[in-house]
């Protein structure tokens, strides 16, 4: 499985354009708040739309202004990992985590529930209500729930900025399975450094809307 | 003091059906319009929203005669309704129902957008991303976690509907058995040197009626907010 994506975007207050290509493992798009890290993994979960170029994951293609190819969000299988946990509230936290399971072709699945829980540590949460988790309990669920629809990309999305320092440590071993573990390309978006240097095997320095440094 | 006579009973029934009808009435469009005003920005929104929420501050009467001059047997909704479908609709019981509906509308619509506008958007767009489509979205994510609002629009609605006054006696009258709902039938009480008995007790059964519609929508609306805080 490979990524690559060549995206432009302009507003009257922001521009953007960037191109990188991803391998399995975790590439980290590394830099300063308002770079434009958040919008490159929105165009690429289709919720934001790109004025001009393609995205694909594996062959297919995601996105394609000249082609006029736009996947839904829904249709892209693309794993979305955020800063909150997002966890609908109304569900437990196995109704979360069966969410987009339930919902993935039969055929495209590969993770199984016992296996992710077991992963994530999460297997004896199933019951309890997401507002009765810890921080990091919930956004270990959100990363299993995103596991389950079976993505051919993980997207994440600061996932450790809104825990304290015991609560990353707590997740980080977990992440660190995940990226040995999946064969899938995972995005990893940050702006710490320590956090790169742990978890990364390449690492896209993006500033200003550009790619700065490929590494 | 609490045994109903068979007219008091006759009103409080059909507030009950008037009540009902206008509530299941009002529920797809009251939901529809709460939904694109908690939703959208298009041109003409206030005016939309205006006209929605203009009831509540409209003399009753007005909205009363309105209603007779579209709906009347010689308006042009009241014609069309009469030689299509063969239902006429002033001085009936479905005219009251459609008063009713009309004046409790406001209160179900602005239950209906608070609930409605608490709902965090990102938790729809985590649904998306998890391969749900914009209806499963909707039914599995948007309509639960504002279903407490809805109910509470329904429950004030239909206290509305159980006891509107104004609208109902200037749209389809006085007549005991079809139009004469209940807080009709008190004003009729009133107006008979006997009737004071009668009025109290269906007085005392309405504000019941209004207590609990409060109370219970009250409820649902806090269980709305504790909801979203919890998210």
């Amino acid at each position: 499985m490979s990524f690559d994506i060549d995206v432009e975007v302009r507003r009257s207050d922001f521009a953007l354009k960037v191109a990188f290509e991803a391998a399995p493992g975790l590439t980290a798009l590394f830099g300063p708040s308002g770079a434009g890290k958040t919008s490159i993994l929105n165009m690429i979960a289709g919720v934001l739309k790109p004025a001009r170029g393609r995205i694909a994951v594996d062959g297919q293609v995601l996105f394609d202004s000249e082609t006029r190819v736009d996947l839904k969000s829904e249709h892209r299988r693309v794993g979305y990992i955020f800063q909150d946990a997002r966890l609908f509230p109304h569900m437990s936290v196995g109704g979360n985590l069966l969410y987009g399971y339930r919902l993935a072709s039969k055929a495209g699945r590969y993770a199984e529930p016992d296996h992710v829980m077991n992963l994530l540590g999460i297997a004896g949460l199933v019951e309890r209500r997401p507002a009765s988790l810890s921080g990091g309990e919930q956004q270990r669920v959100a990363i299993g729930r995103a596991l389950l629809s079976s993505p051919r990309l993980l997207l994440m999305d600061e996932p450790l900025a809104a825990l304290d320092d015991a609560r990353k440590l707590e997740i980080l071993p977990y992440i660190e399975r995940l990226r040995d573990e999946l064969r899938i390309p995972i995005l990893y978006v940050t702006h710490a450094r320590a956090e790169v240097e742990r978890l990364a095997a390449a690492v896209i320095g993006i500033e200003n809307g550009r790619v700065t440094s490929l590494t | 003091m609490f045994e109903l006579s068979p007219a008091e009973w006759e009103a409080v029934g059909l507030s009950l059906k008037v009540g009902l009808w206008a509530t299941l009435l009002s529920l797809p469009p009251g939901f529809f319009l709460a939904y694109v005003l908690a939703r959208f920005q298009f041109p003409l929104k206030s005016l939309v929203s205006g006209l929605v929420y203009m009831p509540l501050v409209l003399p009753p009467v007005v909205t009363g005669m309105l209603l007779l001059l579209l709906f009347g047997s010689r308006g042009p909704a009241g014609r069309f309704f009469e030689e299509v479908f063969g239902i006429t609709i002033a001085f009936r019981w479905t005219g009251a129902a459609l008063a009713a509906a009309i004046m409790g509308l406001p209160l179900m619509v602005r239950a209906m957008r608070i609930s409605i506008e608490a709902v965090d958007r990102r938790l729809e767009l985590a649904a998306r991303t998890l391969g749900a489509g914009w209806w499963r979205t909707f039914l599995t994510i948007t309509l639960p976690l504002s279903l407490p609002g809805v109910i509470a629009g329904a429950i004030l609605a239909f206290a509305k509907s159980f006891g509107e006054f104004g609208a109902t006696i200037t749209f389809v009258g006085n007549i005991p058995g079809e139009t004469q709902t209940l807080p009709i039938a008190i004003y009729s009480f009133l107006q008979s040197p006997t009737g004071e008995g009668p009025a109290i007790r269906l007085a005392v059964l309405s504000v019941a009626v209004s207590m609990i519609a409060i109370i219970g929508s009250e409820w649902m609306e806090r269980r709305v907010l504790t909801r979203v805080a919890t998210a």
